[in-house]
């Protein structure tokens, strides 16, 4: 075995910056920024502010006394002179007790939830890390507090050490714990399975220095965001406490003790009880905004307005601002193709980047022919594949340019129902990971059966003799009993026959198969090739096939297309393009590729990174990584040269490449 | 023929008393230690005690790992190879049998001399990103195996770190980078560099390219041989993918179901495979007829 | 699934012994004498050594609670010295009332949160969506026992359109309409904070479901946006909510707690505030059991409803 020295990544800084697929930026920016950067979320802090700096300064306010009774005056309204918030039922001016309350409220409510999360968070640190029998004790300790409301078992807390706020504030911490054990014991389960924390354990480190370390830092955000989403629930229920006289004692009120007197007066005073209503809104508003901030910031998955949801089809540009440069183009699609692809370009926006996933790609279908696109990830070949029936997200995917024809029909600009028509009758998919491109909870026969009786209209026990029958014909042993399985009943091979039958369903014209096995072992994937390709043939349907495995296309198809930068570089024949390939990319990546039985042959890897597709070079997108490259490559189109039959190739340098 | 640096014998691992199969493990079989299995168990099961059969990942294996050389071990997921992995750096204990390195137990150095141990042995895991602490910087990381295995000052470390950097041909500047910043094939060149950090004569290679885009998975590949003929190492490389396989080992294993059917040189192995199994996966890989026409 | 019932319900055998164990330690953290604390003001030498006597309080906690176990497992919860009847009757008297309110307010905002939620979802960023989290966000950060009293004070006082107290009427009431005229407001504000958790697991839950794979499948088969949404989505969506439904009903009940005393609705969590704070710890406990047990049961019932939902459940 030979290998090139490495010189990986010695490349100079400016086209490591270019190429780098991952935004280059130094250190993260703080949390604190990013939550101030959300405006809502700084409302809600600004709003908190406003009430702790309020409560803070209580002791230095111009207040009236908050417990000097004077019942001459009892029960002023508000804009009442010298009681600018009017007086309760024994004349006590209604602002001071309300801004001492709140001093109360935030103190009792704070410090209940951070006890809370110490202990409870203690609790799931120590379950997860020890597991077994110490995890097992504290976690059935813990589903017996979750085995009450919520509330009756701080009741039942009161009642036993009888009301006070100090007693009413330990009821709510206990009934808290368990939210904290719960949150923290998952985090943890899961860093502890993270192969860092293995690494860490090689690296020397001791047990304690591996959790202050390792487990703490990646435990923590979820503290913080369990502690952030409780704290509010627990000033509302200490509140409550106080509200049903349990917690704060008179004459000392919290705000739950202030609504507690006025409740009674609701028909004469109403704004004794409204009043401190209104804080405890404002305050658990300001309090729960910081904390979806703080989610937002801390856990981006969990990011509640983060996750966009994809439209049913993607968006695309009108389609005179699509095709103007299609008219500079020769041969318009007929209605004899099948399918195909003229300077496909979709893009996807997030933030203020452009990522031009696909780049201008043209494909064509012929009947019955299997079509290859191969290219390693970023290259977007899924991406123009998913393009073909609208089926990219969208946010944040949208198709800009060219068009996509379908016997002559522009499908890109095709209204839904028209999309909906063809996607799974005359064309139709194959994903990737069958595990999750099944539907859990459906078995698989009305998977199947769902999609013939949409497009067929047939009654639903005719679809699922048909359904049993495309079992049979993937081979599923048993079908009639399988039909009713689930996906979680079967096997990673099984499943993909599974999608590989309901694509079948309707006699397809052309199957999209995009990376069917990678998911699966190489057996698997051996058995699985054989019969997609036994069952398209039988049927005449086309196939286009992406993969990233080189061989793969090899085996199967009668074309490839090689993609990098969002382009195809090099297609034709697969025997001429991975035989004798032109593209310097299509002849640097075969050399990377092992190849069983020629363990002799040099393994040469081409230095450098693949493009981001938001930072895209001029020209040649591979130009900054190739041994060929001069200034030419880097200016302007460069088209795709017809240089063989049928072969071509996008390369100013194609001359030189010839074997 | 070279010595013995380590060697296994009659090595078997069972995982809990979870009835559920490996499928749903997936292809991480082995990466779940026994507390976390045991906190999957089904609750009803571990109270009535339903469906108590113990799975063995790895079923008595026993193979010899040769100072300098490269030995391969391909299988499917759920062969056990993960498991393997962990129990010959002293991640995992053996339910039976035994590991040796260079004669001293591996389990007993794990239990009493940890760090002794993982100077000699390292591991270099499959998932690069995963195998990195997000919230340490480059410089954190590799400097944890100096202080905690060598016990070197700050001003060592920052030497040798520098030194790593450039070992696995990393900028210097990405030193104060977190590991969010970096693609899958730098990471992985940083988890290279991590295992090196402790200055090992062994270094088991769990997947380490699977993970990886071809042209990337090359220039690790590459890296790999480079640091073995610079550094006298020798690997325990572990993959699925056959042609990986025969490029990097001089001599391979094949387990199947937790045992190995078949073992040799690579030539002998992949030449002239002698098992319906190993024959089996060396048929089904795909494009061989190109390899073939061009040959 | 037969088995799987089986399964769930042996395993609330332990989970009411558990709840049992709690309540007697709570119990047992009453300060100085428990017999007095009991008996309150009727705690004559006598009565007390007869409570000392009748619950073995004179015994080691263990044997303490094996007797207490014993008396419960016989129906015997003890006897309220204050309302000079057993426990067990006025407990359960109480029941109704608060299974009632609390079982409309979960039936309100289970369906009030699963529509709003799918709403907020589908519509993602548009205007619904936007008044529908503006809303979440102040219904979240109402307390309920506030809104009760707003509720009364409009509805009740100003528009004077619906009774702001009690079950039914004191003359003439007790149709089903009455109670039904009379439940509307304490389920309303018992239902509005539970609503709102709701709408946003909900929305949540959706949109999380809208990225999955399988959706995108469903899509490339040509179904129909409404497939999509409600066979594939929903029902996806459903399996992460409905054990959140389960938690809200523990919600529901403990919050009955200050709707029944702001509506003055004759709960059982009515019934907790008076013992308290008269003392009466053995009607405390007694409360707290049931409902515990109640709330076990629903439990368990959103666990089976999950369970038939989720084949991975009911099926491995």
């Amino acid at each position: 075995m030979t290998f090139t020295a490495p010189k990986i990544d010695e490349k100079p800084a400016s086209t490591i910056a270019r190429a780098a697929p991952v935004p280059v930026q130094s250190g993260r920016p703080s949390a604190w920024r990013r939550l101030t950067s959300n405006s809502v979320a700084s409302f809600g802090l600004a709003l908190l502010a406003v009430i702790v700096l309020i409560a803070l300064a209580a002791p230095i306010l111009p207040l009236a006394d908050p417990n000097i009774t004077d019942v001459a005056h009892r029960l002023a309204p508000a804009f009442s002179a010298g009681h600018l918030l009017g007086t309760d039922q024994v004349g006590r001016d209604i602002l001071a007790r309300l801004i001492w309350g709140t001093r109360v409220s935030l103190a009792v409510g704070v410090a209940a939830a951070l006890t809370a999360a110490l202990i409870g968070s203690a609790i799931g640190l120590f379950a997860a890390f020890y597991g077994n029998i110490v995890d097992m004790l504290l976690m059935r300790g813990i589903d017996m507090l979750m085995a009450f409301p919520y509330l009756l078992l701080a009741l039942a807390i009161v009642a036993a050490l009888g009301p006070g706020l100090l007693n009413a504030m330990v009821a709510i911490i206990i009934v808290n714990i368990p939210f904290f054990a719960r949150a923290v014991r998952g985090a943890t389960l899961a860093v502890v399975r993270a192969d860092f924390m293995a690494a860490a354990r090689l690296s020397g480190l001791s047990d304690l220095e591996i959790v202050a370390t390792e487990l703490f830092p990646n435990v923590l955000p979820t503290i913080v965001i369990t502690l952030s989403t409780t704290v509010g629930w627990m000033i509302l229920e200490t509140a409550g406490l106080s509200f049903l006289g349990l917690g704060a004692q008179p004459p000392q009120a919290d705000l739950g003790g202030m609504l507690g007197d006025g409740r009674n007066l609701i028909q004469v005073a109403p704004h004794v009880a409204t009043i401190p209503g209104v804080v405890i809104l404002l305050l658990a508003i300001g309090i729960n905004l910081v904390g979806d901030g703080l989610r937002d910031v801390l856990d981006p998955k969990l990011k509640s307005g983060g996750i966009a949801r994809a439209l049913a089809k993607t968006a695309a540009a009108p389609a005179d601002e699509r095709k103007r440069k299609l008219s500079s183009l020769p041969q318009p699609s007929t209605a004899t193709v099948p399918l195909s692809l003229r300077s496909l370009e979709t893009h996807f926006l997030i933030g203020e980047e452009v990522y031009r996933a696909v780049g201008g790609v043209d494909l064509e279908v012929k009947p019955g022919e299997a079509v290859g696109i191969v290219g390693e990830s970023g290259s977007g070949k899924t991406v123009t594949a998913l393009s073909i029936l609208g089926l990219v997200a969208t946010p944040p995917g949208r198709i800009v340019g060219g068009e996509i024809a379908h016997h002559g029909e522009d499908l890109v600009g095709a209204p839904l129902a028209r999309l909906q028509a063809i996607r799974g009758n005359r064309i139709a998919y194959v994903f990737q990971d069958p595990l999750t491109t099944l539907n859990p909870l459906i078995s698989i026969g009305e998977q199947i059966a769902e999609g013939i009786r949409r497009h067929q209209g047939l009654p639903r026990a005719e679809a699922m003799r048909r359904a049993v029958a495309l079992l049979e014909a993937v081979r599923i042993p048993d079908a009639e009993r399988r039909v009713g399985a689930y996906p979680h009943e079967l096997s990673g091979g099984q499943r993909q026959r599974v999608g590989i039958a309901m694509a079948l369903a309707n006699d397809p014209e052309i199957i999209v198969a995009d990376e069917p096995t990678t998911a699966l072992d190489v057996t698997t994937q051996a058995q699985i090739l054989r019969l997609l390709n036994e069952l398209r043939r039988e049927r005449g349907a086309a196939l286009v096939f992406i993969s990233h495995d080189v061989g793969v296309i090899a085996e199967l198809c009668d074309t490839v297309n090689v993609m990098y930068g969002g382009r195809i570089v090099e297609s034709g024949p697969v025997d001429a393009v991975l035989g004798a390939p032109r593209h310097p990319y299509t002849q640097r990546l075969l050399a990377c590729v092992p190849e069983l039985g020629r363990a002799e042959r040099r393994i040469d890897p081409i230095p450098g990174l693949p493009p981001a597709t938001n930072a895209l070079p001029p020209g040649c997108a591979f130009a900054p990584r190739c041994h060929l490259a001069d200034g030419k490559c880097s200016v302007g189109e460069i088209g795709l040269e017809t240089i063989g039959e049928k072969h071509k190739v996008r390369c100013v340098h194609a001359e030189l490449t010839a074997a | 023929m070279s010595e013995v640096i380590l060697s296994a014998r009659d090595v078997v691992r069972e995982y809990g008393g979870s009835g559920r199969s490996n499928a749903s493990r997936g292809k991480v079989d082995a990466v779940a230690p026994s507390r976390v299995l045991g906190g999957l168990r089904d609750r009803a099961g571990a109270i009535f005690g339903i469906g108590n059969t113990p799975l063995r990942a790895v079923d008595g294996v026993s193979l010899e790992v040769r100072r300098g050389r490269t030995l391969g071990i391909v299988g499917e997921s759920g062969c056990g190879k993960s498991t393997l992995a962990r129990m010959m750096v002293g991640l995992l204990a053996p339910t039976s049998g035994n590991i040796e390195l260079d004669g001293r137990s591996v389990e007993e150095l794990a239990r009493e001399d940890r760090q002794k141990l993982h100077r000699k042995v390292q591991m270099v895991f499959q998932d690069p990103l995963g195998s990195l602490n997000p919230r340490k910087t480059v410089r954190a990381i590799l400097e944890a195996p100096l202080k905690a295995l060598h016990g070197m000052d700050q001003k060592a470390r920052r030497e040798r770190v520098a030194e790593l950097m450039s070992l696995v041909s990393l900028r210097a500047e990405f030193t104060e980078r977190y590991p969010h910043e970096f693609s899958g094939g730098q990471a992985q060149r940083i988890g290279i560099a991590r295992a090196l950090a402790a200055d090992p004569e062994l270094i088991i290679l769990d997947e380490p390219v699977s993970a990886l885009d071809v042209s990337v998975q090359a220039q690790v590949l590459s890296l790999l041989a480079d640091l073995q003929a610079r550094l006298d190492l020798t690997y325990v490389f572990i993959s699925h993918d056959l042609a990986v396989v025969e490029t990097i080992s001089d001599e391979v294993v094949v387990m199947y179901l937790g045992r190995i059917v078949e073992r040799g040189s690579r030539e002998e192995i992949f030449a002239d495979p002698r098992h319906e199994y190993t024959r089996l996966l060396l048929s089904s890989v795909p494009g061989k007829h190109r390899a073939r026409a061009r040959a | 699934m037969g088995a799987y019932i089986l399964r769930r319900l042996l395993l609330m055998v332990p989970v009411l012994f558990g709840v049992t164990v709690i309540v007697f330690l709570v119990i047992s953290l009453i300060p100085g004498d428990p017999a007095k604390a009991i008996l309150g003001t009727f705690a004559t030498p006598e009565n007390v050594a007869k409570v000392n006597h009748d619950l073995g309080l004179d015994r080691a906690l263990p044997i303490q609670y094996v007797i207490w176990l014993g008396n419960l497992l016989r129906g015997d919860f003890g006897r309220s010295y204050i309302l000079h009847r057993p426990v067990i009757d006025e407990v359960l008297d109480r029941l109704f009332p608060t299974l009632l309110l609390a079982g409309a307010a979960l039936v309100l905002s289970s369906v009030v949160g699963l529509s709003l939620g799918i709403i907020a979802a589908i519509r993602q960023n548009g205007w619904q969506d936007k008044l529908i989290t503006v809303a979440v966000l102040v219904g979240i950060s109402t307390p309920s026992f506030w809104l009760g009293i707003l509720l009364i004070f409009w509805f009740g006082v100003r528009l004077s359109i619906l009774p702001v107290g009690g079950m039914e009427e004191m003359f003439g009431g007790g149709g089903a309409l009455d109670i039904a005229r009379h439940l509307v407001l304490p389920a309303v504000a018992l239902a509005a904070v539970a609503g709102a958790v709701l709408v946003r697991l909900t929305r949540g839950s959706m949109l999380e479901v809208m990225r999955q794979d399988y959706i995108r499948t469903a899509r490339a088969k040509g179904l129909s946006e409404a497939s999509v949404i409600f066979k594939h989505a929903f029902r996806n969506a459903l399996v992460n909510v409905i054990p959140i439904i389960g938690l809200e009903a523990g919600f529901v009940l403990g919050g009955a707690v200050y709707i029944e005393t702001v509506f003055q609705w004759p709960g059982i969590g009515r019934m907790l505030v008076n013992a308290i704070s008269t003392r009466d710890i053995l009607l405390v406990q007694g409360g707290v059991l049931i409902v515990a047990a109640a709330y076990v049961m629903i439990n368990l019932l959103t666990d089976i409803a999950q369970s038939f939902l989720d084949p991975r459940i009911s099926r491995s």
